[in-house]
């Protein structure tokens, strides 16, 4: 890598990643065989056009009346003057229960991978073809498949230490594997992680404040940006959940469904709104990368 | 990491190999050449290679479209996390969005039918059963597709195509003889990448149906839940076996053509 960091690291932690895997906007603007104006449009609303009618007939069907046709926000009113309180409580569990999940998947992602990650990275670079293909193997075993081996492995868990729904939280820390070690490891591609601890080490830091006061801040677009995919992929989860009659917030809309669908339609809309949008926030994270920004007081993190 | 993705993978397969006494036995692996297991498998590769061909196609059109947009544009950062929601979010989610949308009270379904009098069930209702899971799945393989192939057609470099017009080359020329071949692979990679996605994907197809089982990642299900198939517990492993195998192939091609492709992603 080619950026040479003052010593001072510790403070702007946005600019060590200044390098991308891909090729910079450099002059993108021009791009001599892109489509003309008229053909993108066609294209592109052609196809819009096709991703937009569910949406359209999600809502459309949200608002409907009932049998005597008609549209109205009843339902979407209905739902938030504490309509949660009454039959759709089980929703609320099941939402909580995913948050949770959704933490715990977090919490073991970032406490046991970013440190292995850190370690291989600067002690062992060898064995970083090996790290690699473990954490992307996950990716070539369909979640069905490995609910048939988890089955097994639950029960025995079960017994030993109940069958809670936080015990997901390790079949998910595997399903979230590869997005999380994508988004970490292209951070740490572009952050000279070595140099940085070298210096700090010289300057007479010890191992704990190189990693959190100097890795750690550097990082923190690829630990956020790999936190919130995990975050995504277990809202989304169904698979594991279902097959082993745990109860997270996929699970309880396919039950709601079944008795009222206005409402599921409701919280599939809500949910996939949320997942957009934090999915927004990590493209931000990633496009701010390249801008300017104004500088921050020492200290990355408070 | 090893008790929750190694060992669980390692049982998935080797369960196929044992009857319910433990004895090592074929029977179950056998149970892979039952029609109607053979069926599922055939009805699980028609549907992937159908919708991961569409979804090829299709992606690769939008990613042509979006290839004039700045890279850190708005439109892009849209449509890049729209494309992460539907392609990793969705399965429970779609199943509901096209029930209301083709579903037989669904907005479209009531449009064709009150404006054009079209009955798109006119021969009885398909969205429940394998037809019915086309679109759905064409729902996440396209943005899916956009995911993985936009990278490949962003990294053709500029100076091709101008270098192509400077030696007196046609816009087809450029797209035949040079962005072609080296998409090529790419498109390959990403089209069996569809494939495997398709292949082992779960929740929408469960969600659409509750009956049947027509794929084998449904099977697996009602081989997993059912209790009247007594002494075929493991059948649900040798399924495992079966799908593990088809993903090897399809994942080793995958790798295999992504590493030819990444010669030109410098």
């Amino acid at each position: 890598m080619t950026v040479v960091r003052e010593a001072g690291a510790t403070g702007d932690g946005t600019r060590g990643v200044s390098r991308r895997g891909r090729p910079g906007p450099v002059a993108r603007g021009g791009v001599a065989h892109a489509p003309s104006r008229a053909v993108r449009a066609l294209l592109l609303g052609g196809i819009g056009l096709f991703f937009l009618i569910p949406v359209v007939a999600m809502v459309e069907f949200t608002l409907r009346k009932g049998l005597g046709g008609g549209h109205d926000a009843s339902r979407w009113i209905a739902l938030a003057q504490g309509g949660l309180t009454g039959q759709y409580r089980q929703v609320l569990v099941a939402l909580g229960n995913s948050v949770g999940l959704a933490v715990g998947t977090v919490l073991i992602v970032l406490l046991l991978l970013v440190p292995t990650l850190l370690l291989v990275h600067i002690r062992f670079p060898r064995l970083r073809r090996v790290m690699e293909f473990v954490c992307i193997l996950p990716i070539s075993i369909p979640a069905i498949v490995l609910v048939v081996g988890l089955a097994p492995v639950y029960s025995l868990l079960s017994r030993l230490a109940g069958s809670g729904v936080w015990t997901l939280a390790f079949a998910y820390g595997i399903t979230v594997l590869p997005y999380a070690y994508r988004a970490i490891q292209a951070n740490l591609d572009g952050v000279d992680v070595r140099t940085l601890s070298e210096a700090a080490r010289t300057l007479g830091a010890g191992w704990g404040s190189v990693l959190f006061r100097v890795l750690v801040p550097n990082l923190r677009r690829g630990i956020l940006a790999g936190a919130f995919i995990a975050v995504a992929v277990v809202l989304g989860e169904f698979t594991i959940a279902s097959l082993l009659s745990r109860v997270n917030l996929q699970t309880a809309l396919v039950v709601v469904s079944k008795a009222d669908p206005y409402t599921a339609v409701i919280f599939s809309l809500l949910a996939l709104t949320f997942a957009f949008l934090l999915l927004l926030l990590i493209g931000c994270l990633g496009a701010e990368r390249t801008r300017p920004r104004r500088r921050r007081p020492i200290g990355g993190r408070p | 990491m090893l008790l929750f993705l190694v060992v669980p993978t390692l049982i998935a397969v080797g369960t196929g190999f044992f009857d319910t006494s433990g004895a090592f036995t074929l029977d179950t692996v056998a149970a892979l050449g039952n029609p109607v297991v053979l069926g599922a498998f055939g009805n699980s590769f028609a549907l992937s290679a159908l919708t991961s061909v569409i979804g090829a196609l299709v992606g690769a059109i939008a990613c042509y479209g979006l290839l004039g947009a700045r890279p850190d544009g708005a439109l892009r950062a849209v449509v890049d996390s729209l494309s992460g929601v539907l392609a990793q979010f969705g399965g429970v989610m779609l199943a509901f969005a096209f029930v209301a949308t083709i579903g037989i009270q669904g907005m479209v379904t009531l449009f064709l039918r009150d404006t054009f009098g079209v009955d798109i069930f006119a021969d009885g209702v398909w969205l429940y059963e394998l037809p019915g899971l086309v679109l759905p799945y064409l729902y996440f393989q396209v943005p899916l597709m956009f995911i993985t192939f936009m990278p490949a057609l962003q990294a053709l470099k500029p100076t091709w195509a101008e270098a192509n017009a400077t030696l007196g080359g046609s816009r087809a020329t450029y797209w035949l003889r040079i962005a072609g071949p080296v998409l090529a692979p790419s498109f390959l990679g990403s089209l069996l990448l569809l494939f495997a996605n398709a292949f082992s994907s779960y929740a929408t197809a469960a969600a659409l149906t509750s009956q049947g089982s027509q794929i084998v990642p449904l099977q697996i299900r009602s081989a997993l839940t059912s209790e009247t198939l007594l002494g075929r517990e493991n059948l649900a492993g040798a399924l495992a076996l079966g799908m593990i195998l088809v993903m090897v192939v399809v994942m080793a091609g995958y790798s295999a053509l992504q590493a030819r492709a990444a010669r030109w992603q410098r």
